[in-house]
């Protein structure tokens, strides 16, 4: 039985002739929700938001509301929205400021205004030169049509939007590294205490860090109401989420369907979604949310996208990314490729992240080049210790940022997964699979 | 955690347990401090006392029991709260230090052999200590080219660093010069320089001393000795007056390194680059190592031996006096010796020569008087004041360490900066406000700000006011900064730092190297009756200042002149007049380390040894005495200065009364009214680790001794040198030498074979110390010469000074000389930046290059005194004018 694919929210403009201008947004019930909004008294928007158990959808999760409803009081406060999509396979908030950038300047408005922001800035992965140039318009636009600016639509409310672009490095989407980076200085994530950017956050005033797709969300979520967005799914997974879908399935893509209440197997399978596994091969394994999530095998592929059924399996949906591997696939190269990305992308404040990521990098690449040894399996995994202690979902931390107990996740589960794989490796001197 | 600490913070301790043992802590330290206080070492790279911690370096996880039970965590970013459980030695604690050392080594080099830091290397030692036996790492290590030069004194060996952030914290954080920084990511994270930009720092050393490997090297020490052959003693910098502790270290018996060590009332561990490699010059090969004697023959000078040189000195000197009377003999400089030094050297100045022509400073500074007169604050007292004012020269210049000091509590907010000064200065940046005079305005300014309307009045008037005082220009007369003095002398509560550079120059004064002042900061009037009773004799009149001094000895009305350490061709603002009074005096000797312009004038050269190769005590801008130690004997049969007093007061028929330099410091202690109750005994306690601030209560030093020795506090940075100086002996007790400092006992022997102790036991009471009134009555500030700019002239910190000079790092360090001037100044003579231009004062002209300087008030000119380039301002100032006048003209 074939699932139910939702009314979209976030992609609902997705395929209209130049979505991307205002005046198609505008024909398209565009700015309305920022209208309702300024209308609103702002508790108001952030119980409707706290109401649809709003997600974060850039990777940790956290509820939108109540990270709003966490912010230091003080003044000022800044509202950040993070743009910055660098992880492989993560390609659905590129799609978003490409095809709808006014839905995320007006989401960012929203949020602005409910949380009583003095400006607002969306900082955009450098490499994005067509999201960039989008976003860039469209904030223009939205200037000149008087969504932006002094006195918003009439009502008394000012703010200004500024577009930042990024300066190349995966680790300023990391919230804290990314306001260093904002701030003009080197993008190092901030050690923590203090643990949230509502506390201490840009040019050390309370700062909301909200992901692109999460704002996205808001103009429909305040026409709508939080109850209708929470109507959909199930649990804490509530509304629609948009899933990168990537790897060794015919139809590659970002779909938005329905949490909880999709399964892994629809997204690989439906036609109107993943249309099935390439050449009908079999599903070896998959990686349910993006390059940092430990790897399931085909035996969870009926699990719903449900973000708390995930993370109690020993994984997570994290960025939304997800990857078929089939049997062609060479479980080495992939986690090698993997650890090859953080080891590339490394801030390198903390020892075990800069030091350990190289030499995981370096020992997996030696495997898959056939001069791998046997005890380089429990090297590796004494190694992945060392950087995240216990090797555990979720791991423990003991480097500033996440991105260190993100470097064991796909090697542990190549081992764990796939031992058999890495000793033919050692024992031929070569890859198995074709390069 | 956060909500627990707020609440805490009103209380003194919270108590923690590490490893079981219940430990008092600070609210709101970290739990790596408060352990080591309780003596539990927590392994660390990246953490730094005198710094903000970041966590990078993970060395330091130690588990810390929260909700979920036990998690590791960085020891140097996690505060204290009441109840903590903390372990530092449980099996997830080793893993984690195994691995991160493993980590670290996995990229380092392992050529601790040929590396200067082998063998005090922290990464070495925690790797004993705590890390894994070997590495399990067969891949290839990351390569960058060895070692690469940063700055003119610092290069650095990318593969031996482990990115720990303490020297791009220090340059940034502490010293305010963030020219290094990371580059690129991950493990090809890199400590660089800007393109193009070098570490030009003048406290680029610390950096070098901070390292917790062989990354960082200073090219003077670099290849120059291994650790492990390098004795040393605790001692104090004198390149300048701030009174920076070092270790002094040497092999073979020459000076090799000095270390800066943490003392918390003055430098907390940092050294200015001048200092940290100024033992270059004792060590130079231009030293000299015996007297010499201008011979009647060929008219050179030429080594002699002693007795000749002190006869001759002695003869002439006696021969001048029988004639011209004491007062046409002169004694100019000292301010470069020990305190006892200059005791002795008062002493035969005013006590036996008679006269009271006697200046430590050299036109350059403030009246002596006037300095000793003002209550005096400590460096703390200036960092933690409501608001300093600063009334003087470039603080980051001339006094480098201060200058970090001020900066520090400007940035955290423990004081505002008020400065007051006639061009921009390194703490013009860090100020609330800055405000700029006209040369010869300066006291106007100080009463206009104190009576107007502007804010400034009230803050100055709070109650709470430093001022960091010195002579802000060599171009104008000192009277206008002393009369500002003055006037700030009559706000409430005011205390001043004096900011004078010269090493020993506040030892010096207090001893009484100056007219009108008898040691221990008393005037020649209120000390007469003790002082003669102690002396015997004293001078009949008020002598001259420096000024005064080489005008007579121009004019031929001072015929002999002593030059105790003086260059007036180099370091007197008017070199004309210098040149005038060694041409006019008959008779110079000069007491001098080096041959310097001056000395090559003079009849006889004694040689004198210097820093670390004689003991006693320094003062610094405080007040605060610390022991100097001997380290390193002097070249050839050069002497400490005191002995050299004595020499000639014995040949002069008198005795000074005394033969050690234990009898020589007991002296001071009965006589000096402010060194009252300073006994070695005391110096040497624990407590007085970090010297004793004059006049001090001795009851509070013994009170505070018995603490301070049940927990003293070892700068963590020099665990290395603590542990090294067991041999050398941490303090003066266990050194011995000829020089050296005694302990109690020997002085108590020299006071009975002392000759005028015997005779009067003290009928006269001890004479009060000096004080300054306030001054009520305003002068006239000197009129505008509407065609003329106002000179500005100060110093830098690496110029053509002896010191300098003599340090083969840093002689070509001193930047040459360009007119400074204000934009709207320069349009008016329709001259660009970087044209040349013709200066004149009303003694000579030069041309030279100028620059914009729009820190400069209009009507104000700058140029660097002593430093090379086309303009000298020595030739141009006049030192009997109140300004220096500089008509500027295009050369075209």
């Amino acid at each position: 039985m074939a699932v139910e694919l939702p009314k979209p929210i976030v992609t609902a403009r997705y395929g209209l002739q130049e979505s991307w201008k205002l005046q198609t947004y505008l024909n398209n019930g565009g700015y309305e929700g920022l209208r309702k909004a300024l209308g609103t008294p702002r508790e108001e928007l952030v119980e409707n938001v706290t109401a649809a158990t709003l997600l974060g959808r850039g990777g940790a999760g956290f509820p939108a509301g109540q990270k709003w409803s966490m912010l230091r009081k003080a003044e000022p406060v800044y509202l950040v929205v993070n743009g910055d999509e660098s992880e492989p396979a993560t390609f659905k908030d590129h799609q978003l400021m490409v095809t709808d950038p006014h839905q995320i300047v007006e989401g960012a408005l929203i949020c602005a205004y409910a949380v009583g922001a003095a400006q607002a800035f969306i900082f955009v992965r450098g490499e994005f030169a067509l999201g960039l140039e989008r976003m860039t318009q469209a904030v223009n636009e939205a200037y000149e049509h008087g969504a932006i600016g002094r006195n918003i639509f009439g009502s008394g409310w000012s703010i200004d939007l500024v577009i930042h672009p990024g300066a190349g490095a995966y680790i300023c989407g990391e919230e804290t590294a990314l306001l260093e980076s904002l701030e003009g200085k080197r993008g190092f994530p901030r050690i923590k205490p203090p643990y949230f950017p509502a506390a201490i956050g840009l040019y050390g005033a309370p700062t909301v860090v909200n992901n692109v797709e999460t704002v996205s969300n808001l103009p429909w979520i305040t026409l709508n109401g939080g109850s209708a967005f929470a109507a959909m799914g199930a649990g804490r997974s509530t509304g629609t989420r948009i899933f990168s879908l990537s790897g060794r399935v015919n139809r590659p893509g970002n779909y938005e369907v329905e949490m909880a209440k999709t399964t892994f197997h629809d997204l690989f399978y439906d036609p109107r979604l993943g249309n099935g596994i390439i050449d009908d091969k079999a599903l070896k394994a998959f990686i349910p949310g993006g390059a940092s999530a430990p790897w399931f095998g085909p035996d969870k592929v009926d699990m719903p996208l449900d973000q708390d059924e995930v993370g109690k399996a020993g994984s997570m949906l994290g960025s939304g990314s997800v990857i078929a591997m089939d049997e062609t696939t060479c479980m080495v190269r992939a986690a090698w490729r993997i650890t090859r990305f953080f080891h590339n992308e490394s801030c390198g404040q903390c020892t075990p992240c800069r030091e350990g990521s190289g030499w995981v990098d370096k020992i997996m690449y030696r495997i898959e080049q056939g001069a791998g040894r046997e005890d380089d399996l429990d090297l590796l995994l004494d190694v992945c210790d060392n950087i995240a202690p216990g090797l555990s979902w979720p791991p423990r931390q003991t480097t500033i940022c996440v991105l260190g107990p993100s470097i064991p996740s796909s090697i542990v589960s190549a081992i764990r997964m796939f031992r058999d794989e890495f000793l033919v490796h050692i024992k031929d001197g070569q890859c198995p699979f074709p390069p | 955690m956060t909500q627990q600490t707020d609440q805490q913070a009103a209380k003194d301790t919270v108590t923690i347990t590490v490893d079981g043992r219940a430990i008092e802590a600070k609210p709101g330290e970290m739990i790596i401090a408060a352990a080591e206080r309780a003596g539990i070492y927590i392994p660390r790279f990246c953490w730094h006392p005198r710094m903000k911690p970041v966590g990078m370096c993970r060395m330091c996880l130690v588990e810390v029991k929260g909700p979920r039970g036990f998690a590791l965590q960085p020891s140097c970013f996690v505060p204290v709260a009441e109840d903590m459980e903390v372990v530092t030695t449980s099996e997830p604690v080793k893993k984690a230090q195994d691995g991160v050392l493993e980590f670290l080594l996995i990229n380092h080099p392992l050529d601790c052999p040929v590396c200067d830091r082998g063998g005090e290397c922290p990464l070495q030692d925690q790797t004993f200590a705590f890390g894994p036996g070997e590495s399990r790492f067969v891949e290839e290590k990351r390569h960058f080219e060895k070692p690469i030069r940063i700055s003119d004194l610092v290069l650095l060996d990318r593969e031996r660093c482990i990115q720990c952030a303490r020297c791009t914290r220090f340059a940034d954080e502490v010293a305010g010069d963030p020219l290094i920084n990371f580059v690129e990511r991950g493990d090809q994270v890199q400590v660089l320089t800007f393109p193009d930009q070098p570490f030009s720092s003048y406290f680029s050393g610390n950096t070098v001393q901070i390292c917790p490997v062989g990354a960082l090297l200073a090219s003077p020490y670099r290849f120059r000795a291994r650790p492990w052959d390098l004795e040393q003693v605790e001692s104090t910098c004198t390149a300048c007056s701030v009174g920076c502790r070092i270790a002094t270290q040497s092999s073979s018996n020459r000076l090799i390194r000095y270390l800066g060590i943490d003392s918390d009332p003055v430098n907390h561990g940092w050294l200015c680059d001048k200092g940290r490699f100024s033992y270059e010059a004792v060590d130079h090969d231009d030293r000299l190592g015996a007297p010499l004697l201008r011979t009647s023959g060929d008219g050179q000078l030429g080594e002699c031996s002693w007795g000749e040189a002190l006869d001759r000195t002695a003869k002439e000197l006696r021969n001048i006096i029988d004639l011209h009377g004491a007062a046409s003999v002169a004694v100019l400089g000292g301010s470069r010796l020990t305190n006892e030094d200059a005791y002795a050297w008062a002493k035969l100045a005013k006590g036996v020569l008679g006269t009271d022509n006697v200046d430590c400073q050299l036109g350059d500074g403030l009246p002596g008087e006037l300095v000793l007169g003002l209550p005096r604050a400590t460096i703390d007292e200036a960092c933690t004041a409501s608001t300093v004012v600063l009334l003087g020269p470039d603080i980051k210049e001339e006094l480098p360490v201060l200058f970090l000091r001020l900066r520090e509590a400007a940035i955290e907010g423990t004081t505002r900066v008020l400065e007051i000064t006639p061009q921009p200065t390194g703490m013009t940046r860090y100020a609330a406000a800055s405000v700029s005079y006209a040369p010869g305005e300066a006291a106007e300014v100080v009463r206009s700000l104190i009576d107007g309307s502007n804010g400034a009045g009230e803050l100055l008037k709070s109650g709470d006011v430093v001022v960091v005082l010195g002579r802000p220009s060599l171009a104008e007369s000192d009277q206008w900064v002393a009369e500002a003095a003055r006037v700030l002398a009559g706000l409430p509560g005011v205390k001043f730092l004096p900011a004078l550079r010269r090493s020993n120059v506040m030892g010096s004064l207090d001893m009484g190297l100056a007219p009108g002042v008898l040691p221990g900061r008393v005037s020649l009037d209120a000390g007469h009756q003790w002082f003669i009773d102690a002396w015997s004799r004293l001078p009949e009149e008020r002598g001259l200042d420096a000024t005064g001094i080489l005008s007579a000895a121009a004019e031929g009305r001072i015929q002999a002149l002593v030059l105790l350490g003086a260059d007036p061709l180099a370091d007197f603002p008017d070199r004309a007049l210098a040149r005038r009074a060694l041409a006019g005096a008959g008779f110079v000797v000069a007491v001098d380390l080096f041959l310097t312009e001056s000395a090559r004038q003079a009849d006889v050269v004694l040689a004198a040894a210097g820093p670390g190769e004689k003991g006693g005590t320094t003062t610094n801008i405080e007040g605060r005495v610390t022991v100097v130690n001997q380290k390193v004997t002097a070249p050839g049969t050069a002497r400490p200065d005191w002995i050299l007093a004595a020499e000639l007061a014995v040949r002069l028929g008198e005795d000074l009364g005394f033969d050690s330099l234990g009898a020589l410091f007991e002296e001071i202690e009965r006589v000096a009214p402010s060194h009252a109750g300073l006994t070695m005994e005391i110096l040497g306690r624990p407590s007085a680790r970090d010297g004793i601030v004059l006049p001090f209560d001795p009851s509070a030093v013994a009170a505070e001794a018995e603490h301070a020795a049940a927990a003293p506090v070892e700068a963590v940075e020099m665990r290395a040198v603590a542990a090294q100086s067991q041999t050398a002996g941490s303090d003066i007790q266990s050194v011995t030498g000829p020089e050296a400092v005694p302990a109690t006992g020997e002085g108590e022997q020299a006071e009975q074979e002392e000759a005028p102790g015997e005779e009067t036991p003290t009928p006269a009471a001890k004479p009060p110390l000096l004080s300054v009134d306030a001054l009520d009555q305003p002068s006239q500030s000197p009129r505008r010469d509407a065609y003329a700019l106002r000179l500005v002239s100060t110093r830098k910190l690496y110029d053509g000074g002896a010191i300098v000079q003599h340090c083969a790092s840093l002689a070509h360090l001193a930047p040459r000389t360009r007119l400074r001037m204000n934009s709207h100044d320069l349009d008016r003579l329709g001259v660009n930046s970087g044209d040349r231009v013709k200066i004149s004062s009303h003694r000579t002209s030069a041309t030279i290059e100028v620059d914009i300087d729009d820190g400069l008030p209009r009507g104000s000119a700058s140029l660097t005194f002593n430093t090379p380039g086309d303009a000298d301002p020595a030739e141009l100032i006049d030192a009997s004018q109140p300004v220096t006048e500089l008509r500027v003209e295009t050369t075209a």
